[in-house]
């Protein structure tokens, strides 16, 4: 599966259509996670635990993302975009979108 | 009168632990976004549609860096104080931006052999904020692009 974040995929042509295709997670605070987390806002730095977090539910929107467009038949995805919004105290949702293309 | 006294150390000590600690820990860091800011330089970023030259693009594949960087206490005091006085909240300035190059640098680490990355875009969240009590002050930066192999 191609995926870019710009409208073509170069060096390829695209030669069908298929639409928005997109994944979403909705990650939400951990309580141990939170503990350190607590003890790391004292002394300031980065919060690995969280980072992890953000990069798992990153990896788990892309491929809800790629497992639909490639239900639809399309070996591509051109213009892919990231999203995020609150959804409600202490979880925020991480939307990726696209559109699915097939290219030769 | 010994309540008091706790309640004041209580206060007083993550605030000194917090300037001590955080300002060592983000000069650190930002030590070490520059010396890896400099090694990344021959790789050109941009947030253009289309390569700077023209090439024969052989590979395209989206890459993506996050990082999650927190507050330390003192700046939350700072930024506290300001709240009253109002103005550019300087202590929380340098956190998003360390938290923003931070996402860059990773996303650069993570599209080994590109020649290019270009339309780069940076999105940033939090699951923290709107929690009443007990919130933990942090910033959430997500950097993508698409990386070009000539």
């Amino acid at each position: 599966m191609h995926l870019s974040n710009i409208e073509t995929i170069p060096g390829k042509t695209i030669v069908a259509h298929y639409g928005i295709v997109s994944g979403s997670t909705v990650r939400a605070k951990h309580a141990g996670r939170d503990i350190m987390a607590g003890f790391k806002n004292i002394f300031g730095g980065e919060l690995k635990a969280y980072t992890e977090l953000l990069s798992e539910s990153r990896e788990e929107a892309l491929s809800r993302m790629q497992e639909q467009a490639h239900s639809l038949g399309a070996n591509a995805i051109v213009n892919v975009r990231f999203s995020t919004s609150s959804v409600a105290a202490g979880a925020a949702e991480l939307y990726v979108y696209g559109t699915a293309v097939s290219v030769e | 009168m010994l309540d008091l006294i706790i309640n004041i150390v209580l206060i007083v000590v993550p605030i000194m632990l917090g300037y001590f600690f955080g300002r060592r820990i983000e000069r650190k860091h930002y030590d070490s976004i520059r010396e890896r800011e400099a090694a990344f330089a021959s790789l050109p970023t941009t947030v253009l549609k289309h390569p700077i030259e023209s090439h024969n693009i052989t590979q395209a594949t989206l890459v993506s860096g996050s990082a999650v960087i927190s507050i330390d206490y003192f700046k939350r005091f700072l930024a506290g104080l300001r709240n009253i006085f109002g103005g550019n909240v300087t202590a929380y300035e340098s956190l998003i931006d360390r938290a923003r190059r931070e996402a860059i640098l990773r996303m650069k680490e993570s599209a080994q052999g590109a020649d290019e990355i270009i339309n780069v875009r940076i999105e940033t969240s939090s699951i923290s904020k709107n929690s009443a009590k007990g919130n933990i002050g942090s910033v959430e930066a997500l950097a993508y692009g698409t990386a070009l192999r000539y």
